[in-house]
């Protein structure tokens, strides 16, 4: 007999195991894929450096550029939004902190979890209705393919099971808490694969574009 | 046990007769009225169906079990009313408590059951053993027949603790007995679980309460079990909630956190996914409780929680090493990734390699 129980070590066990293994080693053959392509050496002389512009790009790019806030300022400042609360959610929840410090023995200090609640409800109102927008805007909805969908719902599984998870809105609890790791699980074995991967190939991407504009001498 | 006073008097009588005074009698009903979350109007009422209540029949069967429930109930504390109500039902059949044996004690089992047929409650302790009848036996009857055959004129069945409310230690992988719970084969009749390893003494006097009250059971939930005393979770209702939410947590048993009276989570408490009622109830006469003295709960009133990955396991974090385990996915991504970029290099190379370049002349010549 199969109860929720059994459902919750199975999640925390094989399965999270598969998942993190395939998370590790998407991540790694990406990189190596990415970072191997190489560039052609650059034969002209430098007029700059790179190190700094680069590491000042990866910073500047992540503050609102004044044109498209303008233009769309929904895309711009929901985007905001959910991204900043699904960090606050993934990194400064306790639970999530003590997971790590236990696993991994790392840890920081978090924020009360009733203010993680908060950050979590409005970071779930957000991610909907920026579905709703991509939806409705012709032109998203026109440029948006199934992965763009898929990894939507990725994403938000995680912060919907863990809501549901703090508040007790299924029972048995070891059911909903393995739904949450579950959806974690589906995340992380996603993320590899598809355009979640800029959460850390936009440093790179950040940076040699910081780079190329120090070398030539221009601002970046 | 077997009766001893008249079957006819009240329990208002039968507590009289012991010194018990109205406002003592008054005061019980409210704590009980307000212990199942009745409104304070109905302090009357269950005043009123206590003390013309009748001695109800109770045959109490034990079967897969350690006696852990019964001594529980029995050496619950210094005479009081709950006490006095248990004493006051007519418990006419308990291996462990009657003075009759043999078949004597059968032939009160049966005795009550034909003279109170379709009235008497059972109780039950103990899970009941499917694969093999002869793994437990009482009188050369098995569990199975003897269960099915006592509830046959029951009004109503309590399976009292883990093993009989959903298997405990027996139904515990990889269940060599086949033990299954009451509710798994008394189909036909209500059956109210009050779980627990043993369960609350207050909880089962709880729901005698209030079966001899109201002649009903109480709300259940969807574990068949009273939802007054398992409507909330351990955590939920724990003094050392406040350090969970904090994120201060006891690292070992006898660390600074535990001597500060830290959240136990780390160390495998159980109190997120368990339903009870020790954190308001207590035990010993509200003296403490498991996580006032200082050990995680372990889940004792859930199904299965002997199989819940260990009682010092906390209950969200993976079992593997995981450092090892991306040590690992690291060196093999290395790996593979190295791998796939060197055959995307060849794949440029060779790509560049059959590049044919094209001048004007050749366009021109081959039109």
């Amino acid at each position: 007999m199969s109860t929720s129980i059994d459902f919750l070590l199975w999640v925390k066990g094989p399965a999270f195991d598969v998942a993190l293994a395939v998370f590790i080693l998407g991540i790694m053959v990406r990189l190596f894929e990415v970072l191997m392509l190489g560039r052609k050496p650059d034969l002209s002389e430098a007029r700059g450096s790179t190190l700094g512009p680069g590491l000042r790009t990866v910073l500047t790019r992540t503050l609102p550029e004044t044109g498209s806030l303008k233009r769309s300022p929904f895309t711009v400042i929901g985007g905001y939004i959910w991204h900043i609360g699904f960090l606050i959610c993934l990194l400064l929840f306790i639970p999530h902190i003590e997971m790590l410090n236990a696993t991994l023995g790392i840890k920081w200090p978090g924020l009360p979890n009733h203010i993680v609640d908060a950050v979590s409800a409005v970071t779930i109102v957000t991610l909907i209705a920026m579905l709703v927008d991509r939806l409705l805007h012709p032109v998203k909805r026109f440029l948006s393919g199934a992965e763009d969908y898929l990894v939507w719902v990725v994403t938000f599984l995680p912060l919907l099971t863990g809501y549901f998870a703090f508040h007790r809105m299924i029972d048995p609890y070891p059911l909903v808490l393995g739904l949450h790791i579950l959806s974690v699980e589906l995340l992380m074995v996603v993320f590899p694969f598809t355009k979640l991967m800029h959460a850390i190939t936009f440093l790179i991407a950040r940076w040699y574009n910081g780079a190329i504009a120090g070398r030539r001498g221009v601002q970046s | 046990m077997a009766a001893t006073t008249g079957l006819n008097k009240t329990l208002g009588e039968y507590l009289r007769e012991r010194g018990v005074s109205r406002r003592g009698f008054l005061k019980f009903c409210t704590a009980t009225a307000s212990m199942m979350a009745l409104p304070p109007s109905m302090v009357s009422a269950v005043a009123e169906g206590l003390e013309k209540t009748k001695r109800p029949s109770v045959i109490w069967l034990s079967f897969q079990e350690c006696t852990g429930c019964t001594e529980s109930l029995t050496r619950s504390h210094a005479p009081t009313v709950e006490n006095l109500i248990f004493d006051h039902i007519s418990l006419d059949y308990h291996h462990t408590l009657q003075a009759a044996a043999g078949d004597a004690a059968e032939a009160a089992r049966e005795t009550a059951m034909h003279e109170n047929y379709g009235k008497y409650l059972v109780v039950v302790d103990g899970s009941i053993p499917l694969k093999d009848p002869g793994f437990s036996t009482i009188a050369g009857i098995s569990n199975l027949d003897m269960l099915e055959e006592t509830v046959a004129g029951a009004a109503a069945v309590v399976a009292v603790g883990s093993c009989a409310a959903f298997g405990g230690l027996p139904h515990a992988s990889p269940n060599p007995t086949g033990a299954v719970s009451v509710s798994e084969i008394v189909k036909d009749k209500p059956v109210v679980n009050v779980s627990g390893c043993p369960p609350i003494p207050t909880v089962i006097t709880g729901v005698l309460a209030h079966f001899l009250t109201f002649g009903s059971l109480p709300e259940l939930d969807a574990l068949g079990r009273p939802k007054v005393f398992y409507g909330n979770s351990i955590h939920d209702r724990c003094y050392r909630r406040p350090f969970y939410d904090k994120g201060l947590f006891a690292e070992t048993f006898d660390d600074e956190g535990a001597r500060k009276g830290w959240c136990l989570y780390r160390l495998g408490c159980k109190g997120p996914m368990t339903y009870n009622a020790c954190a308001t109830a207590k035990w010993n006469q509200g003296t403490s409780w498991p996580v006032e003295s200082g050990h995680g709960c372990l889940g004792c009133s859930e199904p299965d929680f002997w199989d819940a990955g260990g009682f010092y396991n906390a209950l969200s974090i993976p079992d593997s090493d995981v450092s090892r385990n991306m040590g690992y996915g690291v060196a093999a991504g290395v790996l593979v990734g190295a791998a796939t970029g060197l055959l995307n290099r060849k794949k440029r190379e060779e790509a560049a390699a059959k590049h044919e370049t094209v001048t004007i002349n050749d366009l021109d010549q081959s039109q």
